[in-house]
């Protein structure tokens, strides 16, 4: 118990101060230099720049075919460039083929070889470094140790389960002692629970190993989970580079506010905007929305207002104070998932908005229902103003 | 619907397995025939199988047809497994829809035209006839049939193994040896029991193509039964008929085999 609370401290020693994005003095261990590649008249990836610092578990997101896995794929040379450049560790990786470069990969698939056994697939990169046999040995071991599969190393991977042939993977992807791991969906074939244990599982393994890992997703939450840093990207260009908090609470455009969780989108026009406080107004309630943020706009500029659903409040009687942000609707639909409840509130004008509510006690005296007359209301600092 | 065994299916298949065997049945019955006259069965006896050891001609013919079989279909399954890997691996090159059509057209071209080409060409640059003008032309028309088994298992190859072993650190040559070849083996074997066997009957072909000194056991049958049926041929026929069913068996137990395990890997792989 004592060891697992040292433990816990420091992950959260090294979690809370890690942050070598901020600091100028420190220098990228990947950089991607204006990279754009181009298959025929199609463009995968439009001039990205992007760097990765060691030791950071770092997130690509998007949507499928948003030119993620091209960015993977580029690094581990399986692609090349059309323009723009690639350098690992300060090395430009132009033309250095897939077996000479000090990354490697775990596949969507898996990819274990078929007629190899678990040890022998482990093996299979260490036997091309030319390594003693006594050292590939004790290498093997000590990587089954670390999946927790010693007892499977003369299994064939058709004999094993998803989840043992995941770790198998992982194993042989890790077996080299790489520079950066790249993982492509790698937990996109398990079932959700599985997934969530072995997420953190990641996170554990690489703050162990000390290595940096970059994993292709288009799960938001396991992005969310894992990630130091996530980029999100769409059409082949990075729509924003950010933590996972910042992405969530701050989104940089519509796109990610939509993209990453749940989340009302109302079009607003700027009535003020004064230091950190700005005013806007919307057609669908009577009352202006009122944002505690600094917004670039002047008055009468289209914007929106992102609000999370769980940072709305929802009440049968009538709030005290009613001239802000404040609507009022009936209950469409009630969505219960047992921890929270989400409820989708039509609004007079016939926009419906989504809320959702903790659950707090078991039982409620006057639980709300459908049809129910509702008032929703914000606090300013829970809605975010966007201009693009 | 009635899924049984009808009078109708029985008589189907019984009619349909004697139009096609009770030749063959006849010929090998007839090798055992103790009589020099072919058609009358004089008790059995195996006489004719010894006196096949004497036969310094036919023996000859078969060693020559073996050589040529061997090595020609050894050939063929290198260049029609090279062939299926450029067809299948390399994605959209400049003229591949030519390329790949082109490696079927022998499939469906005439021996006879194959077997006069083939032997213009020779004529043309003035190159010997004899053993390696046949075995040269056996690897022409049984290489396209290498490739064609060779390509339909290549389809379903999981491309990203070949990416793994690259992104591990071998080179694009040893991961051939390492990984996909010996996936992939089954078809290169059947493939190459299937060069075997054709060249191994082919008369038209070799015909056109041979010269002195190297006939093959086809064409040395064809033209003593042009003198007459002997017992002894009935024999070479038998033996002949043996080794080619041998050989298809294997090769189908092979494929077959290689295919059902894959099967199971891959619906171990969906389950989990």
């Amino acid at each position: 118990m004592a060891s697992e609370k040292t433990r816990k401290e420091t992950i959260g020693a090294v979690r809370r101060s890690f942050a070598p994005w901020t600091d100028p003095t420190k220098t990228p261990l990947i950089r991607f230099e204006n990279v754009v590649k181009r298959f025929g008249d199609f463009t995968a990836i439009n001039d990205v720049s992007l760097d990765i610092y060691e030791r950071e578990f770092f997130a690509l997101l998007g949507p499928s075919g948003c030119g993620k896995t091209t960015l993977m794929r580029m690094l581990a040379g399986f692609d090349e460039p059309t323009t723009g450049r690639v350098t690992l560790a300060g090395q430009d990786l132009a033309g250095v083929p897939p077996y000479r470069r000090p990354v490697n990969m775990m596949f969507q698939s898996y990819a274990l070889f078929p007629h190899m056994n678990v040890a022998d697939n482990i093996a299979f990169g260490l036997k091309q470094d030319k390594m003693p046999k006594a050292d590939i040995d004790a290498r093997v071991e000590e990587m089954l140790k670390l999946v927790k599969l010693t007892p499977f190393a003369k299994r064939k991977p058709h004999q094993l389960s998803g989840g043992q042939r995941q770790r198998v993977a992982l194993a042989r992807s890790l077996a080299k002692r790489p520079k950066v791991l790249l993982l492509d969906e790698p937990l996109g074939a398990l079932d959700k629970k599985l997934r969530e244990e072995t997420q953190f599982e990641l996170m554990d393994l690489q703050m162990e190993l000390g290595m940096t890992f970059l994993i292709v997703t288009h799960d938001q939450e396991e992005a969310m989970t894992v990630a130091d840093r996530i980029a999100v990207m769409n059409n082949g260009v990075l729509v924003q580079v950010a933590t996972p908090a910042e992405i969530y609470e701050q989104p940089a455009t519509r796109y990610v506010a939509d993209f990453i969780g749940d989340v009302n989108l109302i079009a607003c026009k700027v009535r003020s905007c004064q230091g950190d406080q700005a005013v806007l107004v919307t057609p669908i309630t009577s009352s202006p929305i009122h944002v505690t943020q600094q917004v670039e706009a002047a008055t009468g500029d289209e914007a929106w207002v992102a609000i999370r659903p769980e940072k709305l409040r929802i009440t049968l009687d009538q709030p005290p104070d009613i001239t802000e942000n404040c609507f009022e609707g009936t209950i469409w639909d009630i969505g219960y998932l047992g921890d929270l409840s989400i409820y989708h509130v039509e609004l007079p004008c016939g926009t419906r908005i989504k809320v959702s509510q903790p659950n707090l006690s078991r039982m409620v005296q006057r639980p709300i229902s459908w049809d129910d007359k509702v008032w929703v209301t914000f606090a300013p600092h829970a809605g975010v103003v966007l201009t693009r | 619907m009635r899924r049984g065994l009808t009078w109708f299916n029985v008589s189907s298949i019984a009619l349909g397995f004697a139009f096609l065997y009770i030749p063959i049945l006849l010929l090998v019955i007839y090798s055992f025939n103790d009589s020099r006259l072919v058609t009358v069965w004089g008790g059995f006896s195996t006489r004719w199988y010894w006196a096949l050891l004497e036969n310094e001609q036919l023996l000859d013919a078969a060693w020559v047809t073996l050589r040529v079989a061997f090595v020609s279909a050894c050939v063929a399954t290198v260049l029609g497994t090279m062939a299926a890997l450029a067809l299948t691996r390399y994605g959209r090159f400049f003229g591949r829809t030519l390329f790949s059509g082109m490696i079927y057209a022998p499939l469906v071209m005439p021996e006879v035209i194959t077997g006069l080409s083939l032997l213009l060409l020779f004529v043309a640059v003035d190159f010997d006839r004899g053993f390696w003008t046949v075995t040269l032309a056996h690897i022409t028309f049984t290489m396209c049939f290498v490739a064609v088994v060779v390509q339909s298992r290549l389809v379903t190859f999981d491309t990203t193994l070949v990416e793994a072993a690259l992104d591990l650190g071998s080179p694009p040559l040893k991961t051939f040896f390492t990984i996909t070849l010996p996936l992939i083996l089954p078809a290169v074997i059947s493939g190459f029991m299937l060069a075997f066997t054709l060249s191994l009957d082919d008369l038209v072909i070799a015909s056109f193509t041979t010269g002195p000194g190297a006939t093959t056991l086809p064409m040395r049958i064809y033209s003593q039964v042009r003198l007459g049926v002997t017992p002894e041929i009935n024999a070479v026929c038998t033996i002949l008929i043996a080794i080619v069913t041998v050989v298809v068996i294997a090769a189908s137990i092979v494929t077959k085999r290689a295919e059902s395990q894959r099967q199971a890997e891959e619906r171990a792989a969906m389950k989990g």
